[in-house]
């Protein structure tokens, strides 16, 4: 599904976020990225979802290399995949139901269809009664969850969540990540930026390590715990 | 559609609220339902999503104009100016119109004047007015005698007493002709104007038109005028409608940054902004014909009172139909094109990072 060959980033002010980045995430998988603030998670989430372009390298997604999306094609890419920010990006000024709809109102369905839709997302993150809300009025938990319904509710291929659990205490964490992983057991692709590392533990999902831009360990966390150090890709290399 | 509108006017980029009210909870990720790339628009027929499309438009234009109705003074305030630029072209050209009119009924009532030489009598000169009135080109003739000329003259000239005081009376007699044929065709009244300074009788042969032609030459100025005028208040419409729409775009920066993120089109961006410039537009023509006729009402009694001193009954012609629907068309083109140019301008630099 995701698969990295020797990427790097430079952003324009020199600063080389990702070097030499090789990793693969099979179709199916669900793994954590973690690694230290500015260890170039982010960055790696953004080449994924087509916000950035990497400098050197390879990206492919789902068997469709990414340097051949033009900009004309990156809309259709996106509608891929689902992406959950830190900062839930919801738009304020419209309810939680107008929230959850906006993929696919974007993706052209019709009203019936996506009001069945909207109703049966908001149910699975548990805010079907907050529906008519406006978003400033709830938690940030629940905003969150708001988020990963708009996130979910194109039915996308891939899952992708930047420190979704960044602003949450740790049981709602444990909510949040737990409802990652049942979207994962019925066939969705997840990859998450988190350095939640109790959490990751206890979920016991490969991770991907990155030290200041260098991938620092690819597989189970209990690997990483032994200092197995730089390029381990034992597990999906 | 009357039963979509008060919903669509809480939507944005067709965004609806409270779309559908039947409830079925369906375990909303079944794996089996899942497949590859194409799986964005699955399940939905191109029949089903030609109809959202049309819908999602339909609802798109009425929500813009619900926005626009939500902020009236501002809305008000940018659509004035526009209004402001339409009407000043709008009413000139009417004006112009107008004149063409007036000028129109003058110059079908072209006379040639025939001087008479001195040396014909009053018995010759009636005898060739009967003769041109056998012309086919000739509709009518009248005879001014020297004395009723002379009378005429010294009663509207002012120099009454001067004249008194000449011993002989130094007018000619004068044949007024109206020509059968008319201003269109300007050949025939130049060959006519020919034969009849041809005669013995004839001293001068003087067309009374040249006046009203330089008048069309000038009217010619005016219609360029009007013109250029018209196409530099339309590159002011456009600076206005785009402004406008420049700021509306920056105000949602955030938000088009989430729709893009989500996988929203370029024309999909696009489409609200678009239609709010064709409102604007369109009430800007709006403003403009209340402007131009408000200041034909208020022109349209000294207007009469000066017809009144030609004895004629003109009246002013007002807005017509085509004028309405120029004023209209031109005025919502302008407001979509602006938009369109500035939503093109600006929605590139917004992108997400
Ligand atoms: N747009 C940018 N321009 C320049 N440098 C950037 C930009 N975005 C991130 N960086 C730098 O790249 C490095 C990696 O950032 P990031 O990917 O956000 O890390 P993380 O998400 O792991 O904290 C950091 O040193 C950061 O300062
Ligand atoms: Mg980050």
């Amino acid at each position: 599904m995701i698969r990295f060959t020797e990427v790097s980033k430079r952003y324009s002010n020199g600063h080389e976020a990702l070097s030499r980045i090789s990793l693969h995430l099979p179709a199916g998988d669900m793994a954590f990225l973690t690694g230290h603030s500015g260890a170039g998670k982010s960055t790696l989430m953004k080449l994924v979802a087509l916000i950035e372009r990497p400098t050197n390298g390879q990206v492919i997604i789902n068997g469709q290399n990414l340097a051949k999306v033009k900009r004309g094609g990156i809309p259709c890419y996106r509608r891929n995949m689902g992406i959950i920010f830190q900062d839930h990006r919801l738009l304020f000024d419209r309810t939680v139901f107008d929230n959850v709809a906006l993929p696919l109102i974007i993706a052209g369905h019709g009203r019936k269809e996506i009001g069945r839709l909207v109703r049966a997302a908001l149910d699975k993150v548990g805010l079907l009664s907050k529906e008519k809300v406006y978003p400033i009025t709830l938690s940030g938990g629940e905003q969150q969850r708001v988020g990963i319904a708009r996130a979910v509710i194109h039915k996308p291929s891939l899952l992708l969540a930047d420190e979704p659990t960044g602003n949450l205490d740790p049981d709602l964490s444990r909510e949040i990540m737990h409802l990652f992983e049942e979207f994962n057991r019925v066939g969705v692709t997840v990859l998450i930026a988190s350095h939640d590392l109790d959490l990751i533990r206890e979920l016991k999902k490969p991770i991907i390590k990155l030290e200041q831009g260098y991938l620092a360990h690819h597989g189970d966390i209990d690997a990483e715990g032994a200092g197995s150090g730089l390029g381990d890709r034992s597990i999906h290399g | 559609m009357a039963i979509l509108m008060p919903k669509v006017l809480e939507v944005d980029w067709g965004i609806g609220q409270s779309m559908a009210r039947d409830l079925d909870k369906d375990m909303m990720l079944n794996p089996s339902d899942r497949g590859g790339r194409r799986s964005t628009r699955r399940g939905i027929s191109l029949k089903a999503l030609l109809n959202n499309y049309l819908l999602r438009h339909i609802q798109t234009f009425f929500y813009t104009l619900g926005q626009l109705s939500a902020r009236p003074f501002s809305t008000f305030m940018t659509a004035a100016v526009i209004g402001i630029a339409l009407s000043m072209p709008a009413g000139l050209n009417l004006l112009l119109n107008n004149a063409q009119e007036v000028l129109q009924g003058w110059s079908s009532a072209t006379q040639i004047s025939l001087f008479l030489t001195h040396k014909t009598s009053e018995r010759q000169a009636k005898k060739v007015a009967s003769a041109l009135r056998k012309m086919p080109e000739i509709a009518a003739v009248e005879y001014i005698s020297k004395e009723s000329a002379l009378e005429e003259f010294s009663k509207h000239s002012g120099f009454g007493e001067a004249l008194d005081a000449l011993e002989h009376n130094p007018l000619p007699a004068v044949l007024l002709i109206t020509p059968e044929i008319s201003q269109e065709q300007p050949d025939q009244i130049a060959a006519l104007l020919d034969k009849l300074a041809k005669r013995s009788e004839v001293d001068i042969a003087q067309l009374d038109m040249e006046w009203v032609e330089r008048l069309f030459a000038l009217m010619a100025i005016g219609e360029r005028g009007v013109l250029i005028l018209s196409g530099l208040l339309a590159i002011a419409v456009l600076l206005v409608v785009g402004n406008t729409i420049r700021l509306a775009i920056q105000n949602r920066r955030d938000e088009i940054i989430i729709i893009k993120l989500i996988g929203a089109t370029d024309s999909f961006i696009r489409r609200p902004f678009l239609y709010t410039g064709f409102w604007y537009g369109l009430l800007g023509g709006l403003i403009a014909l209340v402007l131009v006729e408000i200041s034909l009402t208020l022109i349209a009694t000294p207007v009469r009172d000066v017809a009144l001193l030609y004895r004629s009954t003109f009246e002013l012609q007002g807005i017509d139909s085509q004028t309405l629907a120029a004023l209209l068309g031109v005025g919502s083109f302008l407001g979509y094109f602006g938009s369109w140019i500035a939503v093109g301008r600006h929605l590139r630099e917004i992108e997400p990072s």
